[in-house]
């Protein structure tokens, strides 16, 4: 039996990306004693901590808010609630105004002087984020990955375990309530920054019951060039595609073409070249986004006047929206003393079925973590016996059924050949989504009985993202329609007895129900 | 993916071994970090950016490079990133100035925030 670091705290917080910090930073101004464990190191890791990301920041004037919240609806298939919206709003211009002054953040400024509060840069924002709350007096323990909660009697959630990848041995926790701030799952594909991302807080609150929402619309895909991990579709508006002959590709674009990027990638290269970019905009990118440059600077590669190969990464529910459904903006979920924010819970509420990124996500993030943390704060308060017996939670990956298996490595590859390829995926059709949720579920069966690996988080990560990748089919197959970014070759078009959401759950035998549109606010 | 820890200009403060969020590095004998597990790599370049002396490098590639990097080749390379975010001593912090092009929208696109 290797070493166990046994901890006793008020709050956990799984995940050190900007949900988790925020819910971190939030439940410690509440006066609670705070725990937060990272898979990786919080500050860069994530999907936030290397990029840069727009932020949901709108000023509180009636006209520009009701523009924002009007904006997307329509992508997001009308999925979205204008009370949660209005909420997120608040909550963001709030932080981030708290973010510029607690955290002293040097946002750009205009030419009157003032901030500009729209967006921040990846690296600065998560390195101010992991000082704020270090200095609010959490305790950070990195490179630690959740494995699995702890439940009491009645099914609550008091805590969780985990491993200690670099100082070796496991930890167990006992808290008065959880925060799930794990990230999206975006299957290992690649996308910049995403590889931590690989489900795991969802498999852990399926696991004691939490069932999730919106798991149909996870297939989001970025532009990268093809050789690189660095997936920014915005610049990509500048751009025109070509097939590899030179010719235009007609009808290719970032946003409503890029299913005929898609399309053509199956049989062919298409190549890229920024060549609506004047000078202005030129110069403009490399301040905005200095990461974009390092795929072509180091590769030779001018963006502005070669034309160069592309590819589409998938990203999963990081960019997509589906996740753990909430009770409420509470953050709560099925499960007494269990919380989620951020990219692990889902963003239907503000997005509906679509984000494909730009600004909401961080909003999210910022907003649903600020209440998690509050809210668990609250709750630890209530609860009076710490040290009441408590079961782990988890199965597949961790406890084997029988027998040893594929390795984590192998099974990995395996869903994401399922998962990964544009005709499945992207392309939906029900004809080719029902024989991949057969693999998956083959690939389950095999998580259950067990993974040859030595390392529990690694047969984790495998089990996880076989358990999201079949949340996710289950889910696609059962909606019967086109809506946000679910689009399903065989059922083209919206369905208006389809105006509503879907959740999903269970683990060895997956279900849905149609689930209606309001939630408290 | 990381091609390169230059043992030149380390100076053994380990940070990266820290920061790197796939855990890539193993404390070396002599101070050096090593690669351990490249194949974990995410391409972040996370690890630049944090290193004090730019002793790394991170090749833009998703897979490993047949044939690892020469240093004196790489030249002012080495750093670059952690240059353009305006990390470290006497610089300007990038975030300061990152003001990117407002986004071009496609037709049929409904106003907006740009589509990231
Ligand atoms: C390239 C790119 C660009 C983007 N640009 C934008 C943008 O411009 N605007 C926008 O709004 N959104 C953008 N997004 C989306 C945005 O980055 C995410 O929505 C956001 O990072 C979500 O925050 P999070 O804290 O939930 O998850 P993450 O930032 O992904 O953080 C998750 C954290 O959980 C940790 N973790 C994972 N598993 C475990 C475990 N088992 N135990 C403990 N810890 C664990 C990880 O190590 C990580 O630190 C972009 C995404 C990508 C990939
Ligand atoms: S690029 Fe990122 S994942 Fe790779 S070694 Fe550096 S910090 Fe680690
Ligand atoms: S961060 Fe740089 S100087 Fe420090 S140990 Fe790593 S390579 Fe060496």
């Amino acid at each position: 039996m290797s070493d166990v670091l046994e901890i006793e705290t008020d709050v956990l917080v799984a995940g050190g990306g900007p949900a988790g910090t925020w819910a971190a930073l939030r439940a410690a101004d509440a006066g609670a004693d705070v725990v937060l464990v990272d898979k990786g190191w919080c500050g860069a890791s994530g999907a936030t901590a290397a990029a840069g990301t727009g932020v949901w920041y709108v000023e509180p004037d009636p006209q520009a808010r009701e523009e924002a919240m009007a904006s997307r609806e329509a992508l997001g298939g009308y999925l979205a609630d204008r009370a949660w919206m209005g909420r997120v709003l608040d909550e963001t211009y709030a932080g981030m105004n708290e973010f510029a002054a607690r955290g002293r953040y040097p946002f750009p400024v205009d030419d009157d002087g003032r901030q500009i509060r729209r967006g921040v840069q990846g690296p600065e924002y998560m390195r101010r984020m992991r000082m704020l709350v270090r200095r609010a007096g959490v305790r950070i323990l990195d490179h630690s990955p959740l494995l699995e909660l702890l439940t009491d009697a009645d099914g609550a959630v008091v805590g969780a375990a985990g491993q200690r990848r670099q100082a070796g041995g496991d930890y167990r926790i006992r808290a008065g309530a959880v925060v799930l701030a794990t990230g999206g799952c975006a299957f290992a594909s690649g996308a910049l920054g995403t590889h931590v991302d690989t489900g795991d807080g969802t498999l852990a609150a399926a696991e004691v019951g939490a069932h999730l929402s919106g798991m149909e619309f996870s297939n989001a895909y970025a532009i990268a060039p093809a050789h690189s991990s660095v997936t920014k579709t915005a610049y990509y508006s500048y751009a025109s595609f070509y097939r590899a002959d030179g010719t235009v590709l007609e009808g290719a674009g970032s946003t409503r073409g890029r299913s005929v990027i898609a399309r053509t990638l199956l049989s062919e290269p298409v190549l890229a070249r920024l060549d609506h970019a004047g000078p202005a905009e030129r110069e403009a990118m490399r301040c905005g986004q200095p990461n974009f440059f390092l795929a072509f600077d180091r590769a030779g590669i001018d963006p502005f006047t070669d034309r160069f190969p592309i590819t589409l990464l998938a990203e999963g529910t990081v960019r997509g929206t589906g996740g753990i459904a909430l009770a409420s903006t509470a953050c709560d979920t099925d499960v007494p003393g269990l919380y989620a924010a951020g990219d692990v819970a889902t963003r239907e509420y503000i997005c509906g079925g679509f984000t494909g990124g730009g600004s909401h996500n961080a909003a999210w993030a910022l907003s649903s973590g600020s209440w998690a943390g509050r809210a668990a704060a609250a709750h630890a308060r209530t609860v009076a016996d710490r040290r009441r017996a408590a079961v782990p939670a988890g199965g597949a990956g961790l406890r084997p059924a029988g027998g040893e298996g594929i390795t984590a490595r192998e099974m990995v590859r395996e869903v994401q050949d399922q998962v990964l390829p544009y005709d499945l995926n992207y392309l939906r059709h029900g004809d080719r989504l029902a024989p991949a949720l057969e693999t998956l579920h083959g690939l389950w069966r095999e998580a259950r009985a067990g993974l040859a690996d030595a390392d529990p988080w690694r047969a984790r990560e495998a089990a996880a993202m076989t358990a999201v990748a079949r949340w996710m089919y289950t889910a696609a197959l059962a909606r019967d329609e086109s809506r946000g970014m679910h689009k399903r070759e065989d059922r083209p078009g919206s369905d208006p007895t389809w105006h509503h959401r879907l959740d999903v759950g269970g683990l060895d035998e997956p279900w849905t129900r149609s689930a209606a549109l309001e939630v408290a606010a | 993916m990381i091609e390169l820890v230059s043992a030149q200009r380390c100076i053994g403060c380990d940070r990266c071994v820290d920061v790197c969020p796939t855990d890539v590095f193993d404390r070396g004998p002599d101070g050096v970090p090593v690669v351990a597990r490249q194949a974990d790599c995410q391409t972040c370049f996370l690890c630049e950016a944090w290193c004090p002396v730019d002793a790394l490098f991170v090749a833009p590639e998703r897979d490993p490079l047949p044939e690892g990097p020469d240093e004196a080749a790489l030249g002012g390379t080495l750093g670059s990133y952690r240059e353009a975010i305006g990390w470290g001593r006497g610089r300007t912090p990038g975030a300061r100035v990152a003001v990117g092009p407002p986004l071009r929208h496609e037709p049929g696109d409904r106003p907006g925030p740009p589509l990231v």
